[in-house]
C-alpha cells in the first residue's frame, strides 16, 4: 500500500512506490496476471531513443494555475517546453472564454559557475525578483538534473522565502534523471500542491474534483442535474480554489496515470472519496463508472435512469458504426491509462487491436485498489490483446512493429509517433482531448473520427511514396524486441 | 543579483543537437538525461527531419549513470545507434548529467574512431553555454574529428567557399535563408558549401571544407569561432559581413564585399557585377511599384520598430527597415546572450545604422523585462515589433504589428520562407504589409 507522506519534500518515484515498469513484451493478459501476482520485473533496453522527463509533466500541471508562477531552477534549455505549455494555456483560455493571458514562467538560468559554487542565492534572488514583478499568489520551483546533482537546498530556500514573502513558495522535485517514468512528474506536482497549498476542509461543498489536463468540460452535464458542481483541476484553477479541494464530495479521475497520486492523497489525508472504477471508456466501462458515481454521490436511481436513456440513444448508433468498422485492424501507442481507454473504445467498436506500445505500466495505483486496473478491465470485458508492448516512446521498436503488422489504422496519444504510421502509409490519428472519448458519447466521437481517418488515405499513401526512412534495413528485419532485456546481444551489422 | 530569464528565446548548449540534425544524414547521439532532447525540439525543432525528434538516440541517464558513471550505457547506445540508425555521421553530445559526473566521452568516441566509424563527440552540457555558442563547438568538433581525417587540407580549390550564417533551427527561417545565400553567391560565380539543409550535399560536402579558397561569415558573431579555427587549421582566410543581409542595399553590400575578397579576374568580376545589377534591378522594380502605397496609404502604417531578436537579425532587419522601408528605429533588444567581447562592435554598428542616424541597443535575455519597458513607452504612432510568439499580447495591447522572426514562432508554419538576400527582402515586405493590411476590416 502506498502511503501518502506529506512530511517529505519529495514524492517517492513510481518505480518504488507502485512498482511501475517501462519494458515488457507479451500479451495484455500476461502483463495483468504478472502485475497482480507481484511478479512484474523491469526490462531495460540496451539501445534507447530520447524520452520525456518528469519536469515537463510537473510543469504541465503547475503552469496553468492562473494566479501562480513557475520558476524552473535549471539551465535555460530545460525551459524549452515553456512556450509549448503557454500555447496550450492560451488555447484553453479561448475554449473557456477567458481574457488572453500569458504564462509567467522563469528560468534561473544555471551556468557553469553555478554547478561549482551552487545556486541557492541565485534561486532566492530570482524568487524575490519574480515576486516584485508579479505579486503572484504562489510561486512553484521546479528542479532539474543540474540543480539536483549539485545538491542545492531548494526546500530550505523555498521555506525561508515563504516566511519572507508571505505567499507559498513551493519546491517541486522533478529531476529528470530520478525516474524513467515521466509521469512521476505529475506526482511531484500534486505532492507539492497537496503538501503546501491545499488546506484542511472547513465545510463540505457540493463540488466534485475532476483531475484532468485541459480537456473539455463534459462533466457539467452529468453532475449538474445530480446537484453537484464539477471542479476541474489543476489547470485553470486558482490557488484559492486549490486550497479548498479537500472539501469536495468526491474525486473523479479522467486518467489515473495522471491523477493516481492526488486522488489517493485527497482520500487518505482529507477523506475525499476517489471514484475507483477505471474511467468511463466503452459501454461496460461507462456503466461501471456511472454506477460507482451513483453510489458515492448517493444518486443511484438517477444514474440507473441515465444509463437506460443513454443506452437507448447510443447503442443503435454504435451498432451502425460497428457495421463499418468491424474487423479493421488497429495499433495503439499511448500513455498507460489512456492507452487502456483507447483499446476499450476500439474493441467496443469491434475493431481488432493487433497490438499496443504503451509507455509504462503501473501494476497498482496509489489507492491500492485492484478495481482501478483499466487493463484488467479491458482483458476481462473484451478478451486478451496480443503484442502488448510496454515501451517508453521508443520509435525504433514502433516502426519495426508497424512495418511488420501493417495495421489499417494507428492511434497515438503523444506527439512524434503518428508520423511513423503515416510514413509507412498507415492512416494515423492523434486525439489530444482525453475527454473526447469519455462516456457513451465518446464512443460515437471516436468512431466518427476513425472513419474520417480511414477514409482520408490519399495523404498517407502520397506521403509514404516520398518519405525517407532513417532505420537500417537490418533493423527492420530484426525482432522488434532485440534490444529489450538488458543483456541482449546483437551481432554487428 | 539574479540573471533570470523569463520567456526563453534560445536553448542551452545541448540545443546544438539541431546543428547535427540540419546536416543531411547525420544523427546526434545524446548522452543526457531524459527529456532534454524533447524540450529542445519543443522550442526550436521543426518536426523529425531525417533523424531528429523521436529518432534521436539517447542514453536517458538515470540515477545509476549519475552515481556509477554512464560510460557503459553510452557505449551500449552507440553500438545500437550504428545498428539501428542509417546515417553517415554520428555525433555524441553530452548533457548536464554527463558533464557534471565527468564521463570520459572522448575516450569512448576515440575507441569507435579507431575502428574507422564516422563518429565525433562534443561536450555540450546545458549549463555550459547557449546553443548559439555550442553551434560553433559542434561544427569545429566535426571538422577536427571527422573532416580532417579525410582531408587534412592543402588542396585549395579556387572559387570554393564555405558559408557560416544562420544557426540551423535556432533561426526558424534557416533553410530559406541558406538557400538564398547560396543562390546569390553562386550568382557571383562561386562554388558554395552551404553545409546545412536542403541544398547541402551532407558529409561529402563537409569533407571539402579544408579546400575552400576562403570562408564567409554572414552573421554578427556566431560563425567567427569556426572561421578563426579554419584559418588557424588550414590557413583559410575569411571575410566577415556582420549581420544577415536583407533586401537590395545590404545584399549588394554583402556581395560586393565578397567580390572584393575573392580575387576575381576582371572577367569574373564583371560577370559578378552584372549579376548584382540584375538582382538589384529586379528588387527595386518591386520597391518602386510599391512606393506609392508606402507613401500614400492613408489609414496608418507602422512608423517605428522594435526588434527583440538575436544580433544577426536585429542588425539585419534594422538596416533593412530603416533604409528600404523608411520605418524608424526605437530601442533594439538583442536577446542572444551575446558574449561580452562582441558587444562593443554591435553597439558601434547600431550607432551608425544609417549615414545620419544612431540607435540605441540593449543586451537583455529577460523577455519579461523587455516587454515591461516597451509597455512604458509613449504610443506616439503605430509600431512594428519584430520578435517572437511571446510578444503576441504585448503587440495587441500597444496596437503594434508583429512579425514573428525569433523562436518561439509557433503562430506560423515555416517551410522554405526566408528573409535573407534580395528574395528575402521582398518576402519581408510582403509579410509586414500583409499583416498591416489584414488589420483593416
Amino acid at each position: 500500500m502506498s502511503e501518502i507522506n506529506l512530511h517529505e519534500p519529495e514524492v517517492l518515484i513510481r518505480e518504488i512506490r507502485l512498482g511501475s515498469i517501462t519494458g515488457f513484451e507479451g500479451t495484455a493478459g500476461e502483463l495483468v496476471s504478472c502485475a497482480q501476482s507481484g511478479k512484474l520485473t523491469e526490462s531495460t533496453r540496451s539501445f534507447s531513443q530520447c524520452m520525456g522527463c518528469s519536469s515537463s509533466n510537473a510543469f504541465c500541471q503547475l503552469s496553468m494555475i492562473t494566479d501562480a508562477v513557475v520558476i524552473n531552477h535549471a539551465p535555460v534549455g530545460c525551459a524549452g517546453d515553456a512556450f509549448t505549455f503557454n500555447f496550450v494555456y492560451r488555447v484553453g483560455q479561448m475554449e473557456r472564454n477567458l481574457e488572453p493571458s500569458i504564462g509567467r514562467y522563469f528560468s534561473t538560468n544555471l551556468e557553469e559557475r553555478d554547478t561549482v559554487f551552487g545556486a541557492v542565492e541565485k534561486l532566492a534572488a530570482t524568487v524575490r525578483e519574480v515576486y516584485e514583478r508579479l505579486h503572484p499568489n504562489a510561486i512553484f520551483i521546479t528542479t532539474s538534473c543540474a540543480s539536483g546533482i549539485i545538491g542545492d537546498d531548494v526546500e530550505g530556500t523555498a521555506n525561508e522565502l515563504t516566511e519572507e514573502l508571505g505567499i507559498p513558495v513551493v519546491g517541486c522535485f522533478c529531476e529528470g534523471f530520478k525516474s524513467k517514468m515521466w509521469t512521476t512528474g505529475f506526482d511531484s506536482a500534486y505532492h507539492s500542491i497537496v503538501r503546501k497549498i491545499v488546506k484542511p476542509p472547513v465545510k463540505k461543498s457540493n463540488k466534485v474534483n475532476i483531475i484532468n489536463f485541459w480537456g473539455s468540460h463534459i462533466f457539467d452535464e452529468l453532475l449538474e442535474p445530480l446537484g453537484y458542481e464539477a471542479e476541474y483541476i489543476v489547470p485553470f484553477s486558482t490557488i484559492k480554489q486549490l486550497e479548498h479541494i479537500s472539501e469536495a464530495v468526491a474525486t473523479i479521475q479522467v486518467c489515473p496515470t495522471l491523477g493516481t497520486y492526488i486522488g489517493a492523497a485527497l482520500e487518505q489525508v482529507y477523506g475525499v472519496p476517489e471514484i475507483k472504477s477505471p474511467p468511463a471508456y466503452g459501454i461496460a466501462g461507462t456503466d461501471n463508472w456511472l454506477r460507482e458515481i451513483g453510489r458515492v454521490l448517493d444518486r443511484r436511481e438517477e444514474i440507473e435512469a441515465l444509463i437506460i436513456k443513454e443506452h437507448a440513444r447510443v447503442i443503435p448508433q454504435i451498432e451502425a458504426y460497428r457495421e463499418k468498422l468491424r474487423g479493421k485492424k488497429a495499433y495503439v501507442t499511448a500513455g498507460s491509462a489512456h492507452g487502456h481507454a483507447i483499446i476499450a473504445l476500439l474493441r467496443e467498436l469491434e475493431m481488432e487491436v493487433q497490438g499496443a506500445a504503451i509507455f509504462h505500466h503501473d501494476p497498482i495505483y496509489d489507492n491500492s485498489d485492484p478495481t482501478s486496473d483499466a487493463l484488467a478491465h479491458d482483458v476481462r470485458t473484451y478478451g486478451d490483446i496480443p503484442n502488448y508492448n510496454v515501451c517508453n516512446k521508443q520509435a525504433y521498436e514502433l516502426v519495426n512493429i508497424l512495418n511488420r503488422i501493417k495495421p489499417d489504422l494507428m492511434i497515438a496519444r503523444h506527439g512524434g509517433m503518428t508520423v511513423w504510421g503515416a510514413k509507412l502509409g498507415i492512416p494515423s490519428l492523434l486525439i489530444g482531448d482525453e475527454q473526447f472519448g469519455f462516456g457513451y458519447q465518446g464512443i460515437l466521437n471516436y468512431a466518427e473520427r476513425i472513419l474520417e481517418t480511414l477514409d482520408s488515405s490519399e495523404f498517407v499513401s502520397n506521403l509514404a511514396r516520398h518519405s525517407s526512412m532513417p532505420y537500417t534495413k537490418w533493423w527492420l528485419e530484426q525482432n522488434p524486441f532485440s534490444f529489450l532485456g538488458g543483456n541482449t546481444h546483437v551481432d554487428t551489422y | 543579483m539574479s540573471t533570470l530569464i523569463e520567456q526563453p528565446r534560445y536553448s542551452c548548449a545541448l540545443g546544438a543537437q539541431q546543428t547535427v540534425v540540419a546536416i543531411p544524414r547525420a544523427v546526434p547521439i545524446l548522452h543526457s538525461g531524459p527529456g532534454c532532447s524533447i524540450k529542445i525540439s519543443d522550442l526550436i525543432g521543426q518536426g523529425e527531419a531525417y533523424a531528429g525528434g523521436s529518432t534521436i538516440p539517447c542514453t536517458n541517464s538515470g540515477e545509476a549513470e549519475i552515481v556509477y558513471g554512464g560510460e557503459d550505457r553510452l557505449r551500449s547506445v552507440i553500438d545500437g545507434a550504428f545498428q539501428v540508425i542509417d546515417a553517415d555521421l554520428y555525433v555524441v553530445l553530452t548533457g548536464c548529467t554527463s558533464d557534471i559526473v565527468g564521463d570520459d566521452i572522448e575516450r569512448i568516441t576515440a575507441d569507435y574512431q579507431e575502428l574507422g566509424r564516422p563518429i565525433v563527440c562534443a561536450e555540450t552540457g546545458g549549463f555550459k553555454s547557449t546553443n548559439y555558442a555550442s553551434h560553433e563547438v559542434v561544427v569545429n568538433a566535426i571538422i577536427d574529428q571527422y573532416v580532417h581525417k579525410f582531408n587534412p587540407g592543402g588542396h585549395v580549390k579556387r572559387g570554393l567557399v564555405n558559408v557560416f550564417s544562420s544557426v540551423p533551427y535556432q533561426d526558424t527561417y534557416w533553410n530559406g535563408n541558406l538557400e538564398e545565400i547560396k543562390r546569390v553567391l553562386e550568382g557571383l560565380g562561386l562554388t558554395v558549401n552551404i553545409l546545412f539543409g536542403q541544398l547541402s550535399e551532407g558529409v561529402e560536402e563537409w569533407k571539402t571544407i579544408p579546400d575552400a579558397q576562403f570562408n564567409i561569415v554572414a552573421g554578427t558573431w556566431v560563425g567567427l569561432g569556426i572561421a578563426d579555427h579554419l584559418q588557424e587549421k588550414y590557413g583559410t582566410p575569411y571575410t566577415h559581413f556582420p549581420y544577415l543581409p536583407i533586401g537590395g542595399k545590404e545584399t549588394s553590400a554583402f556581395l560586393n564585399q565578397v567580390i572584393a575578397f575573392a580575387e576575381f579576374t576582371p572577367a569574373e568580376k564583371t560577370k559578378a557585377e552584372v549579376f548584382i545589377a540584375k538582382e538589384e534591378g529586379r528588387f527595386y522594380s518591386h520597391i518602386e511599384r510599391t512606393a506609392a502605397f508606402m507613401l500614400e496609404f492613408r489609414y496608418g502604417l507602422p512608423r517605428r520598430f522594435y526588434t527583440i531578436l538575436d544580433a544577426n537579425y536585429s542588425l539585419g532587419f534594422s538596416k533593412f527597415l530603416l533604409n528600404e522601408l523608411g520605418i524608424l528605429p526605437e530601442r533594439q533588444y538583442i536577446v542572444d546572450n551575446t558574449p561580452e567581447e562582441f558587444r562593443e562592435g554591435i553597439e558601434k554598428l547600431f550607432s551608425e545604422i544609417s549615414e545620419k542616424r544612431s540607435t540605441k541597443v540593449v543586451f537583455e535575455v529577460d523577455g519579461g523585462k523587455i516587454q515591461e519597458e516597451i509597455r512604458k513607452d509613449p504610443k506616439k504612432n503605430r509600431a512594428l515589433i519584430l520578435g517572437s510568439g511571446w510578444e503576441r499580447d504585448l503587440a495587441k495591447d500597444i496596437d503594434a504589428d508583429l512579425l514573428l522572426i525569433s523562436v518561439p514562432i509557433s503562430y506560423r508554419l515555416v517551410l522554405s520562407c526566408g528573409y535573407a538576400g534580395y528574395n528575402g527582402g521582398l518576402r519581408a515586405i510582403e509579410d509586414i504589409y500583409d499583416h498591416v493590411l489584414d488589420t483593416y476590416r
